[in-house]
């Protein structure tokens, strides 16, 4: 294990004047791949938005590489749910792309330097054909990609994604979350998704946010953890997928 | 072309073309980012400094855009609150705006004839001083769209992840909704206050349907604004039509035409 990147204490969060998080601790460490799982309105996304400086917590420390978020948040590469885009935005993949390095641009245009970057990612997503295709064009898993590349041209330590695979086929998960364990040997990942058997089989630790965290240094789910999550026994059947989420168990799980 | 020997004409196409270009560099981002009911706010506060000018005796088109910048900079604050009734408090600005311009009016001495040239344009009659005036506001809208492009585009397309890469988000929407301010006052002397929003939207609107980025929905919207300004005064010259609303019906119809072939 590596040196803590992002530290969270007693973290308080309203919005709106409810209380959306509460008394969350979380450690993440150098390299790590941590999956967040939980129901929908369990906090994920604000979780993901407090790390990202967009929301202000009420309560509590939060540390990225141990400064405050104002001072390290240009170390997180965000990708976010595609479906706040319009898709009928005149924009190229190009474009999207290398929008990442507009606070570091100086002057009216971008150098060559920030152009090398963006097509440095989109490669990196073996995406760098597709660069002048509009992003309006796209399937949801290439659309994805384009984002993970927007995010890595901004070269971040961290990278935070919001149910990246909420959008994308089966199919096109697997190979998207192969890409995902490939970054992961340079930076340090957390992924926000309700998908429990997807995100259980890739990441290397998880951890269950619905207004708290219960959070295990492990991959494996514990029963309790799930109930405490979802406030009700989950239907968890190990079998028929690559990797055992739950530990063996004996008798009938929700019984 | 012997329309072309008068000055009045030639004026007429100059502001037009000043026109086209601001409207189809500003309305591209309103399209897009889909603020087209702020700007329609803002356009119409504009008539609050016209009646100002004419109460206090100064040219009404100062009046207008100190009352356009002031509702740009109400209407940006109004949008950076995430509430639930922004729609709300940017409809009550725009009656407030209209309502002051009334009341000026009313309290005016003397005669106030060419109010409805304001309202609904009067392409034909633009003073030189305020032919100037447009082509100042013409360059100072051209100059910040030059320099910022990327970053009016980035925010467009997704505002959250261009503030998570650091950009001052809310700056440059405020500096859009005084672009869109400025925008406005060029074109009150073409089409009026009332008509503004049209000329501003649909030009873009069309481009947009057949443009593959930015740059060239703004170009395509700037041509496309010169063909509906030339076309709308020549036809409203030959049939002695009112100049500002034979233009928005002449875009009126170029839009249907765009929306069929698209079809």
């Amino acid at each position: 294990m590596g040196k803590p990147v992002i530290e969270i204490k007693n973290l308080f969060v309203d919005l709106d004047g409810v209380t959306v998080l509460e008394h969350v601790n979380l450690t993440v460490n150098e390299y790590d791949f941590l999956g967040i799982i939980g129901p929908n309105g369990g906090g994920k996304t604000t979780l993901l938005r407090v790390l990202l400086g967009l929301v202000k917590p009420v309560r509590g420390k939060v540390r990225i590489m141990g400064e405050s978020v104002e001072k390290n948040r240009h170390l997180l590469g965000y990708v976010p749910q595609y479906a706040v885009f319009d898709r009928s935005f005149p924009i190229s993949v190009g474009e999207v792309v290398i929008s990442a390095r507009l606070a570091r641009k100086q002057g009216r245009r971008f150098s060559r330097e920030d152009y090398k970057i963006a097509d440095a990612a989109l490669e990196r997503v073996e995406m760098l054909p597709l660069r002048s295709r509009q992003m309006g064009e796209l399937s949801g898993g290439e659309r994805q990609r384009v984002l993970v590349a927007r995010a890595l041209a901004a070269q971040p330590r961290i990278l935070l994604l919001d149910e990246p695979t909420a959008s994308v086929d089966s199919r096109f998960a697997a190979g998207f979350y192969e890409l995902l364990q490939e970054l992961n040997q340079e930076m340090t990942l957390i992924l926000v998704s309700h998908d429990i058997s997807a995100v259980s089989t890739y990441v290397k630790t998880l951890a269950c946010l619905n207004r708290t965290l219960f959070y295990e240094n492990s991959r494996e789910l514990s029963q309790e953890m799930i109930e405490n999550t979802y406030h009700c026994p989950v239907d968890l059947i190990a079998h028929g997928i690559p990797h055992r989420v739950l530990p063996p168990h004996n008798g009938v799980v929700g019984s | 072309m012997e329309i072309l020997q008068f000055e009045f004409m030639r004026n007429a196409l100059l502001v037009g073309l000043l026109v086209s270009v601001a409207c189809g560099m500003i309305g591209t981002y309103v399209v897009v980012k889909r603020i087209v009911f702020i700007s329609g706010g803002i356009s119409h506060t504009a008539y609050g400094g016209i009646g100002l000018g004419y109460y206090l005796g100064f040219n009404p088109m100062l009046g207008a855009t100190l009352f356009t910048i002031i509702s740009a900079l109400g209407m940006g604050l109004v949008q950076q609150r995430s509430s639930q009734r922004q729609d709300t408090v940017i409809g009550v600005m725009w009656a407030v705006g209209m309502a002051l311009g009334i009341m000026f009016v009313k309290l005016s001495p003397g005669y106030t004839a060419d109010l409805m040239s304001y309202l609904f344009g009067s392409i034909l009659t633009v003073p030189q001083r305020d032919i100037l005036f447009i082509l100042l506001l013409d360059l100072l809208i051209i100059a910040a769209v030059f320099r910022y492009f990327e970053e009016f585009k980035a925010i467009a397309f997704d505002e959250e992840f261009a503030r998570v890469s650091g950009l001052k988000v809310e700056f440059f929407n405020i500096l859009l909704l005084i672009l869109v301010a400025l925008t406005v006052v060029v074109m009150i002397r073409a089409v009026g206050i009332i008509l503004v929003i049209a000329l501003l939207t649909i030009p873009p609107a069309i481009a947009g349907e057949f443009s593959r980025g930015l740059k060239g929905m703004m170009g395509f919207s700037v041509v496309l604004g010169i063909i509906f300004t030339t076309a709308g005064l020549y036809l409203s010259y030959l049939f002695d039509l009112p100049s500002g609303a034979t233009i928005i019906l002449v875009a009126a119809a170029g839009y249907i035409l765009a929306l069929l072939m698209k079809k």
